[in-house]
């Protein structure tokens, strides 16, 4: 297997973290809050899911634990940063460290300890076709991301509740004028941002590398708010970069099995250089940003 | 909202004017019910919480032993924190003062690795302008792209802590490894004059801890005496008023960043020439995390400050109490950091505003 094949082969399954990662936060910041602390709310699903699938639970509970966990966990961060209108970089980087801390705490026991992935189911047709095939053979989960990416960019693009969405982050003071209530409707995007951020951490735990070892989510969960930002607030565009950090992470990997002489350590920080880079470029044009961006994120509101 | 909520739900009303002594209440309530909730994890992990409470919050201040190491952990918590909240208080959210901090012990070890024969007093002074130095041009990186390139300071610096932390894993197990270390990652230790002198005999205590003080004093001075000071605070209070007042507001984070990373990498190098005497993996402990939970307790206030840090040092010494008479794992003291903030931040809410359980009579029509 060449490199190339080796990349297209794995990179939606490296991309997935990042993806329900990023569309979590995506819906988050739609509605005007921004939620610092995805990284803690991953590791927290990610040793939720890990233990569950670990004592037998399966992947499906597995999943299920690590959702309704860091739902849990990210509503505390909206009861604190709206209901309480507290700062909120603040309340999210100490959901950040307390999710972290969580997981490893749980997590202390199973240390280095595996549990079985998940099978990989191959499209027929399409996955035979030559080079770009093994890109159509993937597990369950990579499936489910590209239909939630999809249904996501239609609930923006076609919906009322996209709309409504919309409208709480651009002008909450408006929202609330035409009888919606803001407050609910934050709450309800940060426990939707806080569930994906769980499944992401399930994935990453459970799935992509099912081994527990502490401080196994490595940033990811802070790309995919930079994914954010480089998909300059839209669904397609945070897919494309998803993908991308997906192939970045591999290319390490990739480098090493071609003998070539590059010390880990730049590799494994490949996907944090590329982040700085790509955030640079895609934030000096302000223009973009503006366009996209969400107007009142991260203002506390009130009436 | 609905008419249930509207009838049993309390509003936040802003206070006319916060009082002192609700302010500083505050970080005590908060300290007392992430506590309660601590104690309460512990017992279903199925630990004694008397156990744990005494080694975590008290032990730590009974001997003179472990005062002496609380007092060491304070010092680069102290510093880091303070300059942090320089730039917090100016609306800069440096949060990656892990990587200044990395990068600081660094540049400081680069004098004892590349000339371990040197002898003379003024190596270890040398070392911590270094420690400024690597600092201070690991932030300027992200001041650069903040500045510059408009990217959020907050993502480029925690990236660049990340990075910061394979470089040092880069040095420690290439080019920087002592040859007769065993393997291990860790660099050679430091020659006498390399280490900063012993403050209290028979302690790990050094110079540092006064010099982090006389700082804490000067952080002080430097924002509530200084025009300085003054006007980077009123750029991160109304930044358009600053604007028109002619206050460049890319020259106040530039100021924040830049203190926030030599004070961190200052930290860094007395960290290398201190407790450790040589470069290993283990500088690395979170310190920068643990400051922005620090520089916050403190209600960003270096006095506050120097009270936080004090405090945070303790709940670290008492996380290896604990671990060892309690079998309680070290992560429970960054639960601990985490809930704490949690708390403080809800503690801080009821200083600004009070719940008011009937709403006004007049209700806005939808």
């Amino acid at each position: 297997m060449n490199a190339i094949e080796f990349i297209l082969a794995g990179m939606l399954a490296a991309a997935t973290p990042f993806l329900l990662a990023a569309l979590g936060e995506l819906v988050v910041e739609r509605a005007g809050v921004l939620n610092l602390g995805v990284e803690g709310l991953m590791a927290f699903g990610a040793v939720l899911a890990f233990i569950v699938v670990y004592h037998g639970g399966g992947h499906l509970l597995g999943f299920v634990a690590a959702g309704l966990g860091s739902a849990v966990l990210s509503l505390v961060f909206a009861l604190i940063a709206l209901g309480f209108r507290a700062n909120q970089v603040a309340t999210g980087l100490a959901i950040g460290i307390l999710g972290q801390g969580l997981s490893a705490l749980f997590g202390k026991t199973y240390e280095s300890l595996t549990v079985k992935g998940l099978p990989r189911l191959a499209l027929p047709w399409l996955s035979e076709i030559p080079l770009v095939g093994r890109l159509f053979t993937q597990d369950i989960v990579v499936w489910l991301s590209l239909a939630a990416t999809l249904a996501i960019w239609v609930m923006f693009a076609y919906t009322k509740v996209g709309l409504v969405l919309r409208a709480t982050g651009e002008n909450p003071k408006a929202a609330h004028a035409i009888g919606y209530s803001v407050t609910a409707i934050r709450f309800a995007a940060v426990a939707f941002g806080g569930t994906m951020a769980g499944f992401a951490g399930a994935y990453a735990a459970v799935v992509y590398t099912p081994l527990w070892a502490d401080g196994m989510i490595a940033g990811r969960g802070w790309i995919a708010i930079a994914l954010v930002v480089f998909g300059t607030w839209l669904t397609g565009r945070i897919f494309l970069g998803a993908c991308l950090f997906g192939a970045v992470s591999l290319m390490g990997l990739a480098a090493q099995a071609t003998g070539l002489d590059v010390p880990s350590q730049v590799l494994a920080s490949l996907p944090y250089l590329v982040t700085i880079i790509v955030l640079g470029i895609i934030s000096a044009d302000r223009r973009l940003l503006k366009l996209n961006g969400v107007a009142s994120l991260g203002e506390p509101f009130e009436r | 909202m609905s008419a249930f909520s509207a009838a049993f739900l309390p509003t936040l009303v802003r206070r006319e004017r916060a009082s002192l002594a609700a302010t500083l209440l505050a970080p005590p309530v908060a300290l007392a019910v992430a506590t309660v909730l601590n104690i309460g994890l512990y017992v279903l992990m199925g630990r004694d919480p008397v156990a744990v409470v005494y080694a975590m919050l008290f032990e730590p201040f009974l001997s003179w032993a472990s005062f002496s190491e609380v007092l060491l952990k304070t010092g680069p918590l102290l510093l880091i924190a303070q300059g942090l909240a320089i730039g917090f208080r100016t609306k800069v959210f440096n949060i990656g003062a892990e990587g200044q901090f990395i990068l600081g012990a660094i540049f400081a070890s680069a004098i004892p690795i590349w000339f371990p024969q040197a002898t003379g007093q003024w190596i270890w002074p040398m070392m911590l302008l270094l420690g400024v130095l690597g600092g201070v041009l690991w932030a300027s990186i992200t001041a650069i792209w903040r500045v510059r390139l408009n990217a959020n300071e907050i993502l480029v610096s925690l990236m660049l802590s990340l990075v910061a932390a394979q470089l040092l894993n880069y040095l420690l197990l290439g080019p920087w490894k002592d040859p007769n270390g065993f393997n291990f990652p860790q660099s050679v230790m430091f020659q006498y004059d390399a280490m900063v002198p012993v403050l209290i005999a028979g302690t790990r205590v050094n110079v540092s801890l006064p010099l982090t003080l006389a700082l804490s004093i000067a952080a002080w001075l430097f924002m509530q005496k200084s025009f300085l000071g003054y006007k980077l605070q009123v750029g991160g209070l109304a930044p358009r008023a600053a604007g028109y007042a002619g206050f460049s507001e890319g020259w106040a984070i530039w100021l924040s960043l830049l203190i926030g990373g030599g004070a961190a990498g200052l930290a860094g190098a007395a960290e290398v020439a201190g407790p450790l005497g040589q470069l290993q993996r283990s500088i690395s402990t979170g310190y920068g995390y643990a400051a922005i939970i620090v520089a916050y307790l403190g209600g960003l206030h270096p006095i506050g400050i120097i009270a936080s840090a004090l405090f945070m040092a303790a709940l670290y010494i008492g996380g290896d109490n604990a671990m060892v008479s309690a079998n309680l794992p070290i992560a429970a003291v960054r639960v601990f950091q985490g809930s704490l903030l949690l708390a403080y931040l809800i503690a801080i809410a009821f200083v600004r505003y009070r719940l008011e359980w009937h709403r006004p009579i007049y209700r806005s029509q939808p």
